[in-house]
């Protein structure tokens, strides 16, 4: 059982299994898949002992489809998977989304596409935040960057989950999941017992049955349904999280995230050095984007490069954030090979020269 | 109530007093009845937790009164699997058609069977798809015309119906698992004595509960309710023999 305070030397994996286990989870359904194998391995042991419940499932498409159930009886709900098994996943998601079913399902994004290989990438942005299964729906994406902070991020997870009654993905990827850092362990406050009271199944005593689900038949139905999702989803847009690093004099931002946030960070170190006027902007929740907040950078004049481990995908968020007063340019670092901070000195300098 | 007035039948408290939306002559509504019956009879509807699937039993969820929750197409036993393992100290039951348990869903139903999780699901078998139109199903006979398999199912391409009773009685984590059928007064009574094992079996803790029911498409079969019912009798039940192919307290009993 994690203390609270410690420290310790740790993968992003077992991390993010020791952010969920203080957060008070209760189920974890899982399926190997590399490079997320010690999540499902160390919960086998560790939540069992805190006194919840494992199962290694049949397959992603089953573990995703338990956490309906779970989440429906209204317990802290977990699955993990990476790139493929995440495919996999997502018609139950969406079922999750369209039930309004709280749950938490991490991703250590893998390359792709088809069974690509298992080093880190960043390919899986579009299927993370704009939906990814079937239907008009959205789930909360967090990307951290370290191990700390995919601690702390699982915790604030859960919390989201509940108070959004909507899945949560983590969106870390090979780089986050297999490296070890530090991590300072916490546990928060004993979470209310009754959480999910007035909406989760507990048997039908002494008022009518209770349906969780997404089948809207009767006219008008579905899209009433809809509405009040849409209405959710603006709400949920109100909660966004980023990282600023040197943007105030900047001439030029980096928007990248999670494990090449922070690669850039140090390239954008050795830049500053040199004088160059360079500064870091790292969204952490990528649904809901942190539009507002580039677009104040945007409205200061300065310029925007994109650098993504993929061919180009969150550059379109940062393109519509900042449409009409400014554009971004894109680098893209190809899946299949490992970046380091000199990979990204050449592009940056090259943006910084076209001023 | 005078004397002479007794009451000799009442409607089971687990089951909504609605009309249902199945055809005439179709027979998930004994089945579910069945059911509805069990739950009161057993003190189980507030402690019911169910799971639905994708098919004509969808609208379960309208004509029992338990809290529920819906599945996706094939997935009912894993969703259950999740209620369960939240919430052991519930009742929990699913019920699915064949297309969704016997292929879409083959996976989810026989892992979970196998890992002997203390559910129980209701398996209605009708031999076809019916809420798409009458596709052919796993179970759909040799010969059987269905909208999928306009000249009959053909053996050799389309393979064999899949008699489940008979597998899942074979997994380590069966409990209980029977055939049964409501063609007839005699059947319905077996079948609820069969379907009240397969409640026990899950309250006793000893496993995963299994009860296939043989039931009508008089819709999809293009046949009358009567003809429907006769072809239980003289087509179902010679290919999918009623009877126990599991049962875990009979051999404690031995």
């Amino acid at each position: 059982m994690t203390k609270t305070g410690e420290k310790l030397f740790i993968k992003g994996n077992e991390a993010i299994s020791r952010g969920a286990i203080a957060a008070g989870l209760k189920c974890y359904f899982g399926y190997p898949i590399t490079p997320q194998n010690d999540i499902p391995e160390y919960m086998s042991a560790a939540l069992p002992a805190a006194g919840g419940e494992f199962v290694q499932a049949e397959s992603e498409v089953a573990a995703a489809n338990m956490l309906i159930g779970a989440a429906a009886c209204g317990v802290r709900s977990m699955t993990s998977s990476s790139s493929p098994g995440i495919s996999l996943k997502q018609e139950a998601i969406s079922y999750l989304a369209g039930s309004e079913l709280p749950t938490v399902i991490v991703n250590m994004n893998r390359g792709g596409p088809g069974l690509g290989d298992i080093g880190p990438s960043q390919g899986d942005y579009f299927q993370s935040v704009k939906g990814g299964g079937h239907g008009d729906y959205r789930t909360l994406v967090l990307a951290p960057g370290t191990c700390q902070e995919a601690y702390d991020l699982v915790i604030q997870a859960f919390d989201l989950a509940f108070k959004y009654r909507n899945p949560v993905m983590i969106l870390g990827d090979a780089i986050l999941g297999q490296m070890k850092e530090p991590v300072i362990t916490w546990t928060p406050e004993e979470k209310d017992e009754n959480e999910g009271h007035g909406w989760r199944i507990v048997g039908a005593k002494n008022r009518p049955g209770r349906i969780l689900k997404s089948l809207h038949l009767s006219e008008g139905a579905l899209a009433k349904h809809n509405l009040m999702l849409k209405n959710k989803y603006e709400d949920m847009a109100s909660f966004t999280q980023k990282e600023e690093y040197q943007t105030e004099d900047a001439d030029l931002i980096i928007v990248a995230y999670g494990s090449i946030g922070r690669i850039v960070k140090s390239t954008i170190k050795k830049l500053r050095n040199e004088g160059h006027k360079v500064g870091l902007f790292r969204p952490i929740t990528l649904y809901p984007f942190p539009s507002d907040d580039l677009k104040k950078l945007a409205e200061q004049g300065k310029k925007f490069l994109t650098i993504e481990h993929n061919l180009g995908q969150m550059v379109e968020d940062v393109r519509l954030s900042i449409r009409t007063i400014a554009d971004s340019e894109f680098f893209g670092f190809y899946p299949g090979n490992l970046p380091t901070p000199d990979d990204f000195e050449e592009p940056i300098l090259k943006a910084l020269g076209g001023k | 109530m005078s004397e002479q007035e007794k009451l000799v039948f009442d409607r089971a408290d687990a089951l909504v007093d609605v009309p249902t939306h199945y055809c005439p002559g179709c027979q998930h509504g004994v089945a579910q009845r069945l059911a509805g019956e069990l739950l009161t009879e057993m003190g189980l509807t507030e402690n019911t937790l169910l799971v639905t699937s994708i098919g004509c039993s969808v609208f379960l969820y309208n004509y029992l009164n338990v809290d529920s929750v819906e599945a996706p197409h094939g997935r009912a036993p894993a969703v259950a699997t999740g209620v369960k393992r939240a919430r052991s100290d519930k009742f929990v039951l699913s019920y699915q058609g064949d297309g969704d348990l016997a292929s879409i869903g083959m996976a989810e139903i026989m892992h979970c069977a196998n890992r002997g999780e203390n559910v129980s699901i209701i398996f209605v078998n009708n031999t076809v798809y019916g809420m798409t139109g009458g596709q052919m199903a796993p179970t759909t006979l040799v010969g059987q015309k269905t909208t999928t398999s306009p000249a009959g199912r053909n053996a050799s391409k389309e393979g064999l119906p899949i008699r489940m009773s008979e597998i899942i009685g074979q997994l380590g984590g069966t409990a209980y698992s029977a055939r049964v059928a409501v063609n007839n007064v005699k059947n319905i009574r077996k079948a609820k004595k069969a379907m009240k094992k397969a409640f026990e079996v899950q309250q006793k803790e000893l496993g995963f509960g299994f009860i296939e029911v043989l039931a009508t498409c008089p819709t999809n079969w293009r046949m009358d309710a009567l003809k429907a019912n006769e072809r239980i009798e003289n087509e179902l039940i010679p290919y999918f023999p009623l009877g126990v192919h599991k049962d875990v307290t009979a051999e404690v009993e031995d």
